[in-house]
């Protein structure tokens, strides 16, 4: 064999290695993660999680967010027309994934918020003005409170309660079932269950488009 | 030049050590890939300073191979070396001789996590520094021919 059949071979081998064990890898991970979202829905859906929508409908929709992601609020708006379109139809989870620096605390603000009943429009609050608090990917918990004044939140009960063992337990609740499910990015759907094929918004509508006419 | 005269021989055992360093190297460059990109486990910043000193390799070498250039040994120990240092570096700072106070990164991914322990003692670094020493070798043997021959 001359040097540059070798080579040629070699980088071939090498490519070809790479690429099996590429599609390797993802087939097994797929599986996995199907086979956790079959045996139980528990690190999908938990009680102490925000829902919108009815309980009956026959699609539900679990999203990992993180209140300072960017991208997670690109598809917010988009989602909640899905459900408008299709009323009564489509049920929507959020869990947390508070992947950015100061997450966390962010998101512990919110489920306080939820403990008065106020999650959605403390989300949505939020959700318009990142710009302000969340900047350079950390997100500053002390910038969030001008943007809650306003919705009828009692601010001091809610900045105790952000602090108290149970909502650190779910957060970290929240945390460990991303682990599980394979969640690293956020926005992550499932939708019955099932996670995105490639990320993106048609596929995400593609997923829905079909658990609303059965076929998931 | 004839065939089989020992310039000849010499070249082609100095090709095959250049061409072993590469292969490495290459190999060392798509299983970061893999594990950064495939696996999405996020490089801390120890691994990405030698992930800087593998992927040139990876290129640099098949470029001293087509037509064999001996010169390429010299631009390419240096990156060896200095991403071996911070394989070894690396090593020490998982095995604990290294103190947490001067870990260089303490946010984010931190190095002294490990994320992969095959066989109970193959990690990331050991896989980086395994390689970094054999490209070493491989070179240091390639130039020794060369200085050997002046």
């Amino acid at each position: 064999m001359n040097n540059k059949t070798l080579f040629a071979v070699s980088a071939a081998i090498l490519a070809l290695a790479f690429t099996a064990g590429t599609i390797a890898f993802k087939k097994a991970e797929k599986n996995r993660v199907a086979r956790i979202a079959e045996y139980s829905r528990a690190p999908l859906v938990r009680d102490h999680a925000p829902t919108l929508g009815e309980a009956s409908a026959p699609v539900s929709i679990v999203e990992f967010i993180d209140p300072a992601c960017e991208t997670c609020w690109a598809f917010y708006p988009r989602v909640k027309e899905k459900m408008a379109a299709n009323p009564g139809k489509i049920r929507l989870v959020l869990r947390f994934a508070p992947f950015h620096e100061g997450s966390d605390k962010v998101a512990a603000a919110l489920a306080a918020a939820h403990r008065q009943g106020k999650f959605w429009p403390a989300l949505e609050a939020l959700m318009a003005t990142q710009d302000d608090w969340a900047a350079h990917h950390t997100a500053r918990v002390e910038k969030i409170w001008p943007h809650l004044d306003g919705l009828g939140l009692d601010l001091k009960k809610l900045k105790a309660d952000m602090r108290s063992p149970e909502i650190a337990g779910e957060i970290a609740q929240d945390l460990e079932d991303a682990r599980v499910l394979n969640v690293t990015k956020t926005p992550e759907f499932f939708v019955n269950g099932k996670g995105l094929p490639t990320f993106g918004f048609g596929p995400l509508i593609m997923l829905i488009d079909d658990a609303l006419a059965g076929r998931d | 030049m004839m065939a089989g005269s020992p310039r000849v021989q010499e070249d082609s055992t100095t090709w095959r050590l250049i061409f072993g360093a590469w292969v490495i190297a290459a190999s060392a460059t798509l299983g970061a890939l893999f594990f950064g990109e495939v696996m999405k486990l996020p490089p801390c910043s120890l691994c990405w300073y030698q992930r800087i000193f593998m992927f040139p390799l990876a290129l640099i070498l098949p470029i001293g191979l087509f037509p064999l250039d001996r010169k390429v040994v010299r631009y390419a120990l240096p990156l060896a070396v200095i991403g071996g240092l911070f394989a070894a570096f690396h090593l020490l700072l998982i095995a604990g001789v290294i103190p947490e106070s001067i870990k260089p990164c303490s946010r984010g991914v931190p190095c002294s996590e490990k994320v992969i322990e095959w066989f109970g003692f193959v990690t990331i670094p050991l896989l980086s520094a395994a390689a970094s020493a054999s490209i070493i070798t491989l070179l240091a043997l390639a130039g020794l021919r060369r200085s050997n021959e002046q």
